[in-house]
Order: C-alpha cells, then sequence, then structure tokens
C-alpha cells in the first residue's frame, strides 16, 4: 500500500470532487456564452417578429440531433448557435460522468467503474441512440 | 408581442423563478413550466424542454457544493442507474400521454412538493445498524461538520433505489429535478444527513436531465428561441440566489413560494381538465 502510493499519486474523494466541480462550472460556464452570443444574435434578427408558440411544431431536423446541430454551427446562424450551446451544456454532465469512470479506474474501484459505465452507456443512449433510431 | 417583448419577459421570469427556486431549495424548474404553459400559452412540451435544460444548467452551475464535501459521490453515481433509467422511460411516456394529461400530473407533483416543503425535517440520529448492502456498495461515509467529520450509514437501499427510478420517470416527463421526490428516497428512505441528501440529489440532478434532454432534443422540443432566455434566466437567478443565501433567513420566503407552488398545480389541474392545455 505504502509502496503503491510512493510511485503512483492515488486521487483522494477530495481531489475527485474538487475537479468535478470545476470540470461542471467550466462547461456551464462555456455553454452560457455560446448561447448569450446566439441569443443576441437571434434577437437582432428575430427581435421584431411575432413568435408563436402555442401551436407544437416541432423542431427542424437540422436543429434534433447531435450530428445535425454540429453541421450546421459553423454558419453562425443564430438559432444553430444557441442549440450548438445547449448541446454543451447536455455534454456537461456526460463528461463528468466520462471523468468519473476514469477517476474510479484510478482509485482501482472496479465496482464503481462499472456503475458509472452503466450510467454513461444509459446517457450516450439519449443523446446519440435516439437520432439513430427515430427519423 | 414580438419576440423581443417575448424574450425580456421570459428571461425575467426565468430569473425570478431560479433566485427564488435557490432561495427556496425547490428547484427554478419547478415554476418554469406553469409559467410558460399558463401565463404565457406556450405549448407545454416545449416549455418541458426548456426547463429541462435548464434543470441541467442550475445543477451543474451550482457546483460549489461538491467541493464542500457533503455530496456523496458514490451514492450519487449508484442511484443515477436508477434516475437515467427512470428518465428514459418519462421521456418515452412523454411523447404518448395527451398533453392535457401531463399538465394534470404536473399539477399533483406541484401540490405534493408544495406539502413536502411546509414540514420540517428534523435529522435523523444515526446510531443504527450499518447495512450490509450500503456496507458492500461502500456507500457509507462522513460530512463535515464544525465538530469534525461525522460518520452516517446508508439505509433501505432497494426503496431508495425504486423511488429514484420514479424521480427520474417524473423528471423526464415534466423537466424538473424532481427535488421533493428524491428528497422522499434519500431523505426518508435511506436516512441520510439533511445537508448529504440536498447537496447529493443536486449533483445528481443534471445527469439525469441531461438523460431525457437527448430524448426530448431528438424528437424536436428543444427551441433555441424560447429556451435560450429561459436557461439564462434561471442560471443566473440561482446564482444570485445561492449568494443571497448565506445573508437571510428564508422561511417568510419559503411559505410564500409554497402557496405560489400550490396555486400554480391547483391552475395546471384545472387546465388540464378543462382541456386548456
Amino acid at each position: 500500500m505504502l509502496f503503491n502510493n510512493v510511485h503512483k499519486h492515488e486521487w483522494s474523494d477530495q481531489e475527485v470532487e474538487q475537479i468535478i466541480g470545476n470540470l461542471l462550472r467550466g462547461g456551464v460556464i462555456l455553454a452560457a456564452i455560446v448561447v448569450g452570443i446566439g441569443g443576441v444574435l437571434y434577437l437582432f434578427r428575430y427581435g421584431s417578429v411575432f413568435p408563436d408558440y402555442r401551436v407544437f411544431r416541432g423542431e427542424p431536423t437540422e436543429l434534433r440531433s447531435v450530428s445535425g446541430i454540429i453541421r450546421a454551427s459553423p454558419s453562425l446562424h443564430s438559432r444553430d448557435l444557441i442549440q450548438l450551446g445547449l448541446l454543451l451544456l447536455m455534454a456537461t454532465p456526460v463528461a463528468r460522468v466520462v471523468f468519473s469512470v476514469f477517476a474510479f479506474a484510478r482509485q482501482g474501484d472496479r465496482m464503481y467503474v462499472v456503475v458509472t459505465s452503466i450510467v454513461l452507456v444509459l446517457l450516450i443512449y439519449s443523446l446519440l441512440g435516439q437520432s439513430l433510431t427515430i427519423r | 408581442m414580438t419576440t423581443l417583448e417575448f424574450t425580456f419577459i421570459v428571461a425575467t421570469g426565468s430569473l425570478a423563478a431560479g433566485f427564488l427556486g435557490s432561495l427556496t431549495g425547490l428547484g427554478g424548474g419547478i415554476v418554469i413550466v406553469p409559467l410558460l404553459a399558463i401565463v404565457l400559452g406556450v405549448d407545454i412540451r416545449y416549455a418541458i424542454g426548456a426547463s429541462l435544460i435548464s434543470v441541467i444548467a442550475t445543477s451543474s452551475g451550482a457546483a460549489a457544493y461538491v467541493k464542500e464535501g457533503y455530496s456523496n459521490i458514490r451514492i450519487g453515481m449508484f442511484l443515477e442507474i436508477a434516475t437515467t433509467l427512470g428518465a428514459l422511460a418519462g421521456a418515452a411516456l412523454a411523447a404518448r400521454l395527451a398533453p392535457s394529461l401531463i399538465a394534470i400530473i404536473f399539477g399533483l407533483v406541484l401540490i405534493y412538493s408544495a406539502y413536502l416543503s411546509g414540514r420540517s425535517r428534523p435529522d435523523h440520529l444515526d446510531d443504527d445498524a450499518p447495512d450490509s448492502l450500503a456496507a458492500l456498495l461502500k456507500l457509507d461515509a462522513s460530512y463535515p461538520t464544525p465538530g469534525g467529520p461525522r460518520p452516517y450509514h446508508v439505509h433501505a437501499i432497494p426503496a431508495g433505489f425504486s423511488l429514484m427510478f420514479i424521480a427520474g420517470t417524473l423528471s423526464g416527463l415534466l423537466g424538473i429535478g424532481s427535488g421533493a421526490v428524491k428528497v422522499l428516497a434519500m431523505d426518508r428512505a435511506m436516512r441520510l444527513p439533511f445537508k448529504v441528501s440536498t447537496t447529493t440529489s443536486n449533483f445528481m440532478i443534471g445527469v439525469t436531465a441531461a438523460a431525457s434532454a437527448g430524448v426530448y432534443l431528438s424528437r424536436g422540443y428543444i427551441d433555441p428561441g424560447l429556451t435560450m432566455p429561459v436557461m439564462l434566466g434561471v442560471l443566473l437567478g440561482s446564482l444570485l440566489g445561492a449568494r443571497v443565501l448565506m445573508k437571510v433567513r428564508s422561511r417568510i420566503l419559503r411559505i410564500v413560494f409554497c402557496i405560489v407552488i400550490l396555486l400554480l398545480g391547483l391552475e395546471m389541474i384545472y387546465n388540464g381538465l378543462t382541456g386548456r392545455i
């Protein structure tokens, strides 16, 4: 045990918590900036139009999937940019789970590597699986 | 009403919701959907999509609590299996249920939340025997107190896990953080210390909401123009609320917010029953 600590620094739960806290905060700040820029552009472009959210129409296909949003984002169109920011926000908890798998692996906690991986698979299914199966 | 005016109203309402939600610990999402659906006449599916996004933002944005060492990451990760499964089920259900039925369920959850937060939550004295399943899953831990770290035991894991599945389902169906059901699971069933259950619940909400948000996104329920002011407003409001929280005693505010939630709940049920939503 002592020998182990000498050549490989194990992360304590506190250190993992610090990193997770920073990761979450960083992701949200980044997402908020992208959404904010998109929002300003959106209001310049559509500010004087009359919106209608009473009737549900659903979003166009390019704003519905991860691949669609990423493909549309270089156009810097305001709605695409907001959607990209929202996607970054949705990716933040996913990044946290990915990091947790890594952190538990480094702590040698196999059971929690499995537990965390199950959550990760469910999240990835939600974000990517849907867009592959539902059209 | 132009988009500029509409965005301004939504942002202001979201700011207030996020502020009150974090000050009272009830979360902002719970009033966003009624605000959009009843007051502004937004289709409930758009409203739920926007609220879900704001829930992710507040959970991750107020990440300071993770660093204070109250939240139990192992309990959080383990229970997230239940909440993400529930969230996927709830999001699938949302596409099949009539909007008016969703409104009625939403109203009932609002009323229940108001009732639950109106009650006091005594901290349990933890001198009972440890649970063997909790030991196996390494869930027992300690939390910081002024007198040094204080150990606690976790109980009734199957009951807590099942309740968490329900919390996840409600989150995916209604676009809320389901704080009330999570409290029921962790406070009452698993008998966690107050600070540990609230902070761990906050920590889990982001992952739970992200699971259902993926489904909402692919169904076209997340509209950028509507979600933008909701997300930014709630996020800013909840960060402000967390600042103020340290300074004010929020008992009266809590009662007022409870009454607001109760009225919104009744309004949602009325609108659902009369087919207006």
